[in-house]
């Protein structure tokens, strides 16, 4: 009953607000979030400690086409229902000093992807994850439209079809997926896990690259990113925070969930090139994130870096990748959001956030200076922060699988201390100009969300080791199904 | 059976209230006796009740299709009140509406060809006069003398299809054809074959199938909106429904011949509807190109040919003709505040008007078949059915078709939210409200829990 609670709460939220008029929605929907926060931890409590699915529900959907809905929460899926239900209502909160126009139809899209996102992670059926998975769009398309800046119109659009094109390259895999399930076919993910690997290793190959396009699109994976910084820039700053910090885990989910177990064989055949593609996509988004002198759109591109990485460590296909890559999920989520609203703040304060025309906010306001360096270093997998625990998992992981892969991959964490380091250099450190000298101090709610930012940075980098226990056992229970 | 002839009695009575002045109760008068006809249509199920000498057989599949059918006769009816009240000749309407219906209920039922072909002359000649039932406007006319003639074409092909296939098999009854067929596999005559492509050609223009669409957006665009929207939900869903009906009980054992023509005019359809739709302005003409599109899709599942077929093309029909339903009332709404069916006619409706907007941005989802809606589904149960015969290419031809269609629906709902345009509230009437709601309602709840529409059949 907890999954369907996890599911339904959001959804019902997300109706009642829109008859909310006036001031109070924002509160409420942060507390609808809040109280969603506390059921997934209700849930982290009860979880027992083992590979089982639990929580499990299985109800017939729609008979006919042996379609159910099954849902249920194993280690991987409650970290990212975890993620999702700890990064909501810190991105509502992050949005509280902006007046949205309509908020109630604001916050009740926010709530309704969160709905939609949790539904990703524990959908068990085949069908199921597709609906949800699509469902996750609408609002995101909608709060990016809406609220976004100028061209929204084009660059939503852009970002709509990309991923619609990859769905459907992904509901065309699964419908192959279908016809091939033995007896009444069935969406349930056994039957689909059964019915890829009776597959040679051509058609496992096919059926691969149908569904991974879905994935390497959402996430994304150079050289299908091209949607992303647009996307990213133009939104507004909730927007991108869902899209960077949830909804790109839907992808690398995917990968572990409904890509390495269904078709291993096609998977492994084909890891080399998905390994070259996302270490290439590694440097060239490093490189393109030094020259920006946007730091929202360095932001953007640093993200494909990261998400490249985790890309490479999942298809590893070994328990170090994809535990590093469950960790870095987590830490990337919280630390992208951290980041962007940083952005948000120096573009509230300054009214800026190109890096030339910043500079010195340190000095004018050092509190700033320390939280924002926490992030950073997060963001730069210093050690003693999470960012390090998931990036060394994941370099370990790719380089059991190859040497010359790990190396390439490094590089993202040099290049990433390259053009962060050198942002909070530009923004924080030097001489204080006319911009940044009105930079005031930081408001309760700034302060209180970077702080509970910057506390999850430090407390899971130096004991990563719960968040660890909760997917172990599914994990080394999934690389041996692999094998 | 009994829907048949309720229909039929319902037209009569309608034509008789023009002597006894009995027009203003005729609306509501029909919209229950509608209901009535659907309600008692339902207990035909599981009768199988043949009449006519075997001439109609009222299985299954003709009372799920009628049911349909009589569900968008309902709907249709509730958004174009004013083509009952406003216009001259309103009994006139009436009754050509009510007999075009009785011959979409032959369409569905019959079991002979001569049945079909009645049922198909029926429909269409009403559908004529309807077509220029604005008399003043040039556009009707045009539109009205197209169809005629470009009709009548297709009823020749049609009829020439009949004989040929009469001559060759000595019957006009669906299952002795087949069993004709069967039993003298390889030494069928040759006019036989030629028999069933000349029907295919004449249904696949009813269907609006490409290369036999070229009438369909002129005849679309110049007919009031009313008729457009009757002729792309109603008149494609019975036209479709012939077509099922006819080709898999008797041409089923032979084809081969016919299934690779329906395959290219699957895929030439899907795409010459879809990328034809972008390049439209008015959105009227753009609706015409997108029903030629999703003839396309549900022609997958006239290829695939297997146990799914019927049951795929009866949830896409219900599917996609509430969804038109909505789509044009909005249109028709939006038309009469703005004065025409540009795209920018829709500019900033979602600030002034934002239930509108939101039913509207619920249809199109529906119609470009994005998830939850019915229109989803719709696509995904018939790609499933193309895909178990094996037609993957197709599949894959249709998804792209529906991605290039994602373009054309989405252009009106960018307008309706991100652009700036002059709106004023507009008071709906309580008709076409209910109408959006009952929409609204049914396409998400067709897209949620589709088991019961598939199950049917």
């Amino acid at each position: 009953m907890l999954t369907l609670l996890l599911i339904i709460f959001p959804l019902l939220a997300s109706i009642a607000l829109l008859f909310v008029k006036g001031e109070q929605v924002k509160k409420i929907a942060f507390g609808a979030a809040v109280v969603e926060f506390l059921i997934s931890i209700a849930a982290v409590v009860i979880f027992q400690r083992n590979a089982d699915t639990q929580f499990e529900l299985n109800y017939p959907w729609i008979r006919t086409l042996g379609i159910n809905f099954h849902v249920g929460i194993d280690g991987i899926s409650l970290l990212l229902v975890l993620l999702t239900t700890f990064l909501v209502p810190v991105i509502i909160l992050t949005s509280f000093k902006h007046e949205y126009k309509n908020p109630s139809v604001f916050y009740a899209l926010i709530l309704a992807m969160q709905m939609a996102l949790i539904g990703v992670f524990v959908s068990l059926d085949g069908f199921l994850f597709y609906i949800f998975w699509e469902l996750a769009l609408i609002p995101v398309y909608f709060i990016c439209l809406l609220w976004g800046g100028d061209n929204s119109g084009k660059v939503t659009f852009k970002f709509f079809v990309y991923t619609l094109v990859g769905s459907l390259l992904m509901l065309w895999g699964f419908i192959y997926l279908y016809i091939h399930t033995p007896g009444n076919h069935s969406f349930d993910i056994a039957a689909l896990y059964e019915a890829g690997r009776s597959m040679d290793v051509v058609h496992q190959g096919c059926v691969f690259w149908a569904i991974f396009m879905a994935f390497a699109i959402k996430m994304p994976v150079f050289p299908f990113h091209t949607w992303q910084p647009d996307t990213y820039v133009t939104s507004p700053t909730p927007g991108t925070m869902l899209l960077s910090g949830i909804m790109l885990k839907m992808g690398t989910y995917g990968l572990i969930r409904w890509l390495l177990p269904v078709v291993p064989l096609g998977a492994a055949d084909w890891s080399n090139v998905v390994i070259i593609l996302s270490v290439v996509g590694i440097v060239y988004a490093s490189c393109i994130a030094i020259a920006q002198k946007d730091f929202k759109r360095l932001i953007a591109y640093s993200s494909i870096a990261h998400v490249g990485l985790i890309a490479a460590g999942i298809m590893a296909g070994n328990v170090q990748g994809i535990q590093g890559g469950l960790v870095q999920m987590l830490s990337h989520g919280v630390n992208v959001v951290g980041l962007f609203f940083i952005v948000d703040i120096l573009f509230t304060h300054t009214g800026k956030r190109d890096l030339d025309s910043l500079g010195g906010i340190r000095n004018v306001n050092p509190q700033f200076a320390v939280l924002f360096l926490i992030v950073l270093l997060g963001s730069v997998a210093l050690p003693l922060t999470n960012g390090f625990v998931g990036e060394f998992l994941l370099l370990n992981g790719l380089y059991q699988y190859s040497a010359w892969a790990a190396a390439f991959a490094g590089l993202s964490v040099i290049l990433g201390a390259v053009y962060m380091l050198r942002s909070y250099q530009a923004i924080m450190l030097g001489e204080t100009n006319t911009v940044t000298a009105g930079f005031t101090a930081l408001t309760g709610n700034e302060k209180t969300v970077l702080v509970i930012i910057a506390a999850v940075v430090i407390v899971f980098g130096v004991y990563p080791k719960p968040l660890m226990d909760i997917a172990e056992p599914a994990v080394v229970k999934l690389v041996e199904l692999i094998k | 059976m009994t829907a048949l002839i309720l229909l039929t009695s319902l037209g009569v009575i309608t034509l008789l209230a023009e002597i006894f002045s009995f027009k203003k109760l005729l609306y509501p008068f029909v919209l229950v006796g509608l209901v009535a006809t659907f309600v008692i249509n339902l207990f035909d199920w599981n009768l199988s009740r043949t009449i006519f000498y075997g001439m109609m057989q009222y299985d299954h599949f003709a009372v799920a299709f009628t049911s349909v059918i009589l569900i968008v006769a309902f709907l249709w009816f509730l958004m174009s009140d004013s083509f009952f009240k406003e216009e001259t000749s309103v009994t006139d309407h009436f009754s050509l509406v009510l007999f075009a219906l009785a011959g979409t209920v032959i369409m569905v039922s019959f079991s002979n060809m001569t049945m079909l072909f009645l049922g198909i002359e029926i429909l269409s000649i009403s559908m004529y006069i309807l077509a220029g039932s604005k008399k003043d406007d040039l556009g009707s006319n045009e539109s009205a003398f197209k169809y005629l003639i470009m009709g009548a074409f297709a009823t020749g092909f049609l009829l020439f299809g009949i004989t040929l296939i009469y001559g060759s098999t000595g019957s006009f009854d669906l299952a002795e054809i087949n069993t004709f067929v069967a039993s003298h596999k390889g030494s069928v005559p040759m006019i036989f074959y030629a028999g069933v492509l000349l029907m295919l050609v004449g249904l696949s223009f009813k269907v609006s199938a490409a290369p036999f669409h070229f009438w369909a957006p002129d005849v679309y665009q110049g007919a009031p909106t009313v008729i457009t929207a009757f002729m792309s939900t109603i008149v494609k869903t019975a036209a479709f429904a012939a077509f099922l009906r006819l080709f898999y009980t008797s041409f089923i054992s032979v084809s081969e011949i016919w299934v690779s023509v329906v395959w290219v005019m699957a895929a030439l359809t899907l795409l010459v509807g879809n990328v034809t739709a972008v390049l439209q302005t008015s959105t009227k003409r753009m609706l015409a190109y997108s029903s030629v599109a999703h003839a396309g899709y549900m022609l997958l599942a006239l290829v695939a040919g297997n146990i799914y077929s019927s049951s795929s093309v009866l949830f896409y029909t219900l599917a996609y003709s509430i969804g038109s339903v909505g789509t044009f009332c909005i249109l028709r709404i939006v038309v009469g505040a703005k004065g025409n069916d540009n795209t920018e006619s829709f500019n900033g409706l979602a600030k002034t008007n934002p239930f509108l907007a939101f039913v509207m941005t619920v249809v199109l989802l529906s119609l470009a078949g994005i998830p939850p809606t019915a229109g989803f589904f719709a696509k995904y149960y018939i790609f499933t059915t193309a895909f178990q015969a094996g037609y993957t290419g197709l599949v894959l031809v249709a998804i792209i078709a529906s991605l290039i269609g994602v373009y054309y629906y989405f252009r009106i709902i960018i307008a309706m939210y991100f652009r700036e345009g002059s709106h004023h509230l507009i008071t709906l009437q309580f008709n076409h409200k209910l109408v959006l709601i009952l929409v609204t309602i049914a396409t998400i709840a067709l897209g949620l829990f589709p088991d019961f529409i598939i199950g049917m059949l």
